[in-house]
């Protein structure tokens, strides 16, 4: 799904403070994601999942500490550092409705200085299974479909870092086996795969790691087998 | 710099692909300015020298409005998906992003203006052949001032909570020298016997210079969360 041509990158969050007015949405978040690490972060709603994943993918700037990328080979990457760019899937698409899914991932793929974009689009579109409806407008598209379309765009760069942001929101459970087994492959390929989940699934199987935060902090970091489904599951280890 | 334009030009097809695909920004701009140079005509009925004195302020206060309500749009669209981030995530200089929809805005409101300029002719029986180079110019320098300013205000405004108000509350009195300097420069250009405002033309160069450099340096501020 993804030939790597850079090597593993990791991820290090230093003191990572986030404020939006008076309120804290992250605290002091300081922790370390080694290259090809499968990590899940887990806590209840608004907890600050997603606005460490925001930060990691660099949309939203820390208030304060420091946001880090160990291996990233910027000189490799015709020093613009874009490939060396994690690819972020949110809550929403991320794409536009009124373009085809073709348009759409050869649009981002140029962005991005990739080459020979329209080819890459359309291995992207073979792999996600959405060939057949490359001509559509994404407005056409189910829940599922915009869900695959969403991971295919943040796939187009060819990243060494993944952000996943609840991927199973929306598929079913088709979408779900074909999603955690492309995850399994990225990984496997060496991908460092970050993940904000609900409680246990067949992608949470995947992890290697959990960590939860809870009030913008992190309060649990474990990687045992049994601590792991207890932090998914938001017990405590 | 050559990464910022390749980006720039990626970006501006794609806002020409969209908005000719759904045609909202230009088919409402069109309706608004035709309305407004109807109905004026209609109830005031000016005569030739009316129109060469009130015609040019009448034109760009049109123009004026009509962009506010193009305008609003620009970056309100990009929060649908949350595509403005990932915008953000895909080019290396997010003056890129700026420069787009400013060069689609200004595309917008010029073709707006030059199919409004003959039925403003027809309707208030001012000549518009004579001068129309001249004309050329002051509309696109005018309209670029209008664009700059304006994209930079929609990327603001559409951040907001009372962001439908807040744009032309922004907008109107920012643009009211683009307003007077464009007027007055076709005002010299539509009367009996015309001239070039060079002053005018001058002004409107620095100000679409200024909001320019002051956007490629400041606008990556805009687009933060």
């Amino acid at each position: 799904m993804n030939s790597f041509k850079l090597p593993p990158t990791g991820l290090r969050f230093e003191k990572i403070d986030k404020r939006y007015g008076g309120l804290y949405a992250l605290r002091r978040v300081t922790f370390e994601i080694a290259p090809g690490e499968c990590v899940v972060l887990a806590g209840r709603n608004g907890s600050g999942k997603t606005t460490l994943l925001r930060v990691a993918s660099q949309i939203v700037r820390p208030t304060a500490g420091k946001l880090s990328f160990p291996g990233r080979d910027t000189a490799a990457t015709g020093g613009n550092g874009l490939h060396g760019r994690p690819g972020y899937v949110a809550h929403t698409t991320m794409v536009y409705d009124e373009l085809t899914a073709e348009e759409n991932l050869v649009f981002f793929a140029k962005l991005q200085n990739v080459e020979q974009p329209v080819e890459r689009a359309g291995e992207l579109l073979r792999e996600v299974g959405l060939i057949d409806r490359r001509t559509s407008p994404v407005r056409t598209f189910s829940r599922g479909m915009r869900q695959r379309i969403a991971i295919a765009r943040a796939l187009i760069h060819r990243p060494s870092v993944l952000l996943f942001d609840e991927p199973a929101t929306g598929l079913d459970p088709t979408g779900i086996a074909w999603l955690a087994n492309s995850l399994r492959e990225l990984n496997k390929a060496g991908c460092t795969i970050v993940m904000s989940l609900h409680g246990e699934s067949e992608i949470s199987t995947l992890a290697t790691r959990a960590v939860r935060l809870d009030a913008g902090a992190v309060v649990d970091d474990t990687n045992s087998g049994a601590s792991l489904r207890s932090i998914l599951n938001f017990g405590v280890a | 710099m050559a990464t910022l334009f390749a980006n720039s030009a990626t970006l501006l097809g794609k806002e020409l692909r969209t908005e000719f695909r759904s045609r909202e920004l230009l088919t409402t701009t069109i309706v608004f300015v035709l309305m407004v140079v109807v109905l004026f005509s209609f109830t005031f009925d000016p005569s030739t020298a009316e129109s060469r004195r009130f015609g040019p302020g009448l034109l760009w206060l049109a123009f004026l409005f009509a962009a506010s309500l193009m305008l609003q749009p620009c970056f309100l669209r990009e929060q649908n998906n949350d595509t403005l981030s990932s915008l953000r995530l895909a080019v290396s200089d997010p003056f890129a992003i700026f420069l787009a929809k400013v060069g689609a805005n200004t595309l917008f409101l010029l073709v707006t203006e030059l199919l409004m300029l003959p039925i403003f002719a027809v309707l208030y029986n001012v000549p518009v052949l004579p001068e129309l180079p001249w004309l050329i110019v002051v509309l696109f320098l005018g309209s670029l001032g209008i664009s700059v300013a304006g994209t930079a205000l929609s990327a603001i405004s559409a951040q907001a909570r009372m962001r439908e108000l807040l744009l032309p509350l922004l907008l109107l009195p920012l643009l009211t020298p683009v307003l007077v300097a464009s007027t007055e420069v076709t005002v010299g250009l539509m009367d009996r016997e015309p001239s070039v405002q060079w002053k005018g033309i001058g002004f409107l160069v620095v100000f679409d210079l200024v909001f320019l450099t002051a956007l490629w340096l400041f606008g990556e501020y805009l687009l933060e969360e």
